[in-house]
């Protein structure tokens, strides 16, 4: 790819975006193998990290809210809960993007755990002022650990796209 | 290459800061949407039209990829039951035997149960209808727990309608549109099922975590639980009936009592919907509502100062309870049965033989005021002098004697 190309919206933000939808309806299938179910990671937080290392941008913050919103429908959650924290989540990674501009591999995925980790102590709390409850710490670690190692497809998807625009290397 | 040398550097910072005013644009847009959300009220009109429509659109989508899993499982069964089915011939027929003791017993209970019922004249619970569906998709996460099943309002399934398995309770309907429900399930974090030990008839509330163990908080009694114990519903508040089997009570790691389900016992691919109705869905709140007030009850003021008269036919036992209610109080005679004001009636009762429904009556472990006056009445075939024995020792309360027994 030439860096003269232009960097189209659809194909690093309407692309990755439909995968990840998909992937969500996927794994809301209700399967069981040997007594064990699917786990349920947060596909979009792939995107909401990878966006904002890749470029800043007009669209991806709203591309990041029709997700969250999605998810939420999806999962039959209360409404806007996911879009908030993804976006928390587009928020840090977009804040600390000049800081992690040339940082090897591994320590952007501790950065794309933070974030991840931050949405979810996010999610947690609107959670319990929602239903004054509060919800188990382990099923909160299972899904961060469910979220964090699909990393890759976020590196994947940052090699791909991070030196299309030359404005923003 | 620097920023400095870069040709285009001097288009970076708008175009950053635009992008800034989008993120701030849509965070405010997701925290007005957050706050507007009405879910945790559960009711039917809170659910939304977008959540209605999105779950039309979703049942069948589901509906479609959950075939293969449903289809792969049911070979697996097949050939399961073709490699296993001579061990599982001898289970099933030790468990036949076991259940066909059971089943003299359970016979037993329900003609002794329907005799009870028709003696106590009680009013049974009406055989709840239901409908079959199958789960199309699940979310398992730690902050929603709900399921989608392929049955709707073209079906009669309303909001609030209980979901089981063939194992046991699994949640409840929250929101129903044209060939979908959303179930809420009792391990959902928003979910909140009264519950009672099926041992000590101890009531608690079952509250999910998000877990696969939802908690018992609220356990009230002393000693209340074991482990191992049965929950059941307890049919509190009316939402869900009475004895639908939740799980078995265990103690948590973090010491809290907790339940495992009964529904986790298979996977949960087919329900079944009760389209149960409670009580506050069933009345008629309007008619209620415009029942006229009763009357005032008269005050001490307002009361009758000069007793009724007795009944014509308990004559002859009047006259000494007037007599007794000209005597002074204070006098030997008012005072010798003041000590046992109804004891004495049902002592009576028992030195004669029962032949009158009166006397029998009287013989019950009544208010005083009722044994009291019910006395002369069941006295009257033998009038005795007021000096020996007084009919009644409250002669100040003539109401009574005016009224008959209560049943």
């Amino acid at each position: 790819m030439s860096a003269a190309r232009p960097l189209e919206p659809w194909r690093w933000l309407g692309v990755p975006m439909l995968q990840a939808l998909i992937a969500t309806v996927l794994f809301g299938i209700p399967l069981r193998v040997f007594g064990l179910q699917l786990p349920e990671p947060i596909f979009p937080m792939v995107l909401a990290f990878a966006w904002a290392v890749i470029r800043p941008s007009i669209l991806a913050p709203f591309g990041v809210l029709a997700m969250g919103l999605f998810l939420d429908i999806f999962w039959g959650g209360p409404l806007g809960l996911w879009a908030i924290c993804l976006l928390i989540a587009y928020g840090g990674a977009l804040s600390a993007r000049s800081i992690m501009a040339g940082q090897s591999r591994l320590i952007l995925w501790a950065w794309y755990g933070l974030c991840t980790a931050t949405a979810m102590v996010a999610a947690y709390l609107f959670v319990m002022l929602d239903s004054k409850s509060t919800a188990g710490a382990v099923p909160v670690a299972w899904q961060f650990l469910a979220t964090i190692v699909l990393y890759p497809f976020a590196q994947r998807l940052i090699d791909l796209f991070e030196d299309a625009d030359v404005r923003f290397r | 290459m620097s920023l400095r040398d870069n040709p285009l550097g001097e288009l970076k910072v708008p175009l950053t800061w635009a992008a800034a005013i989008a993120l701030v644009v849509a965070a405010v847009a997701a925290t007005a949407i957050l706050i507007s959300d009405r879910r945790e009220t559960f009711k039917a009109e809170a659910y939304g039209a977008t959540r209605r429509a999105s779950d039309t659109v979703l049942a069948p989508v589901g509906d479609v990829l959950s075939a293969p899993g449903r289809w792969t499982g049911a070979g697996v069964d097949t050939i399961r039951d073709y490699f296993f089915a001579g061990s599982e011939n001898r289970q099933l027929k030790a468990e036949l035997k076991e259940m066909r003791q059971w089943r003299d017993v359970a016979v037993a209970l329900r003609d002794e149960n329907e005799r009870y019922r028709t003696i106590l004249g009680l009013k049974t619970d009406p055989p709840i209808p239901m409908v079959a569906a199958h789960i199309v998709s699940d979310s398992r996460g730690p902050f929603a727990n709900t399921r989608l099943a392929n049955a709707g309002t073209e079906r009669g399934v309303k909001a609030g309608n209980p979901v089981m398995s063939e194992n046991g309770l699994v949640g409840r309907v929250i929101g129903v549109t044209d060939g979908a429900s959303r179930v809420l399930l009792l391990t959902d974090i928003a979910s909140r099922t009264p519950v009672m030990i099926d041992r000590t008839n101890a009531r608690a509330i079952l509250t999910g975590d998000g877990g696969p163990n939802p908690r018992l908080d609220y356990l009230r009694g002393r000693d209340p639980i074991h482990e191992g114990d049965r929950v059941l519903t307890s049919g509190d508040g009316g939402v869900l009936p009475r004895g639908l089997p939740v799980g078995t009570a265990v103690k948590g790691l973090d010491g809290r009592w907790r339940v495992v389900l009964a529904s986790d016992r298979a996977a949960i691919d087919f329900v079944r919907i009760l389209l149960f109705q409670d009580f506050t869905q069933v009345v008629n709140v309007k008619a209620l509502s415009e029942m006229s007030p009763p009357p005032p009850t008269p005050g001490p003021g307002t009361q009758p100062v000069t007793p009724p008269k007795p009944p014509a036919p308990a004559a002859g036992a009047a006259a000494p309870a007037s007599d007794a209610a000209k005597t002074p109080p204070g006098t030997p005679t008012a005072k010798a049965p003041s000590a046992t004001p109804a004891a004495k009636p049902a002592a009576d009762a028992a030195a004669k033989p029962p032949a009158k429904p009166a006397t029998d009556k009287a013989a019950a472990p009544k208010p005083a005021a009722t044994g009291g006056a019910t006395k002369p009445a069941a006295d009257a075939t033998k009038p005795r002098p007021a000096a020996a024995k007084p009919p009644a020792p409250v002669p100040a309360k003539p109401k009574p004697t005016a009224e008959a027994p209560h049943p």
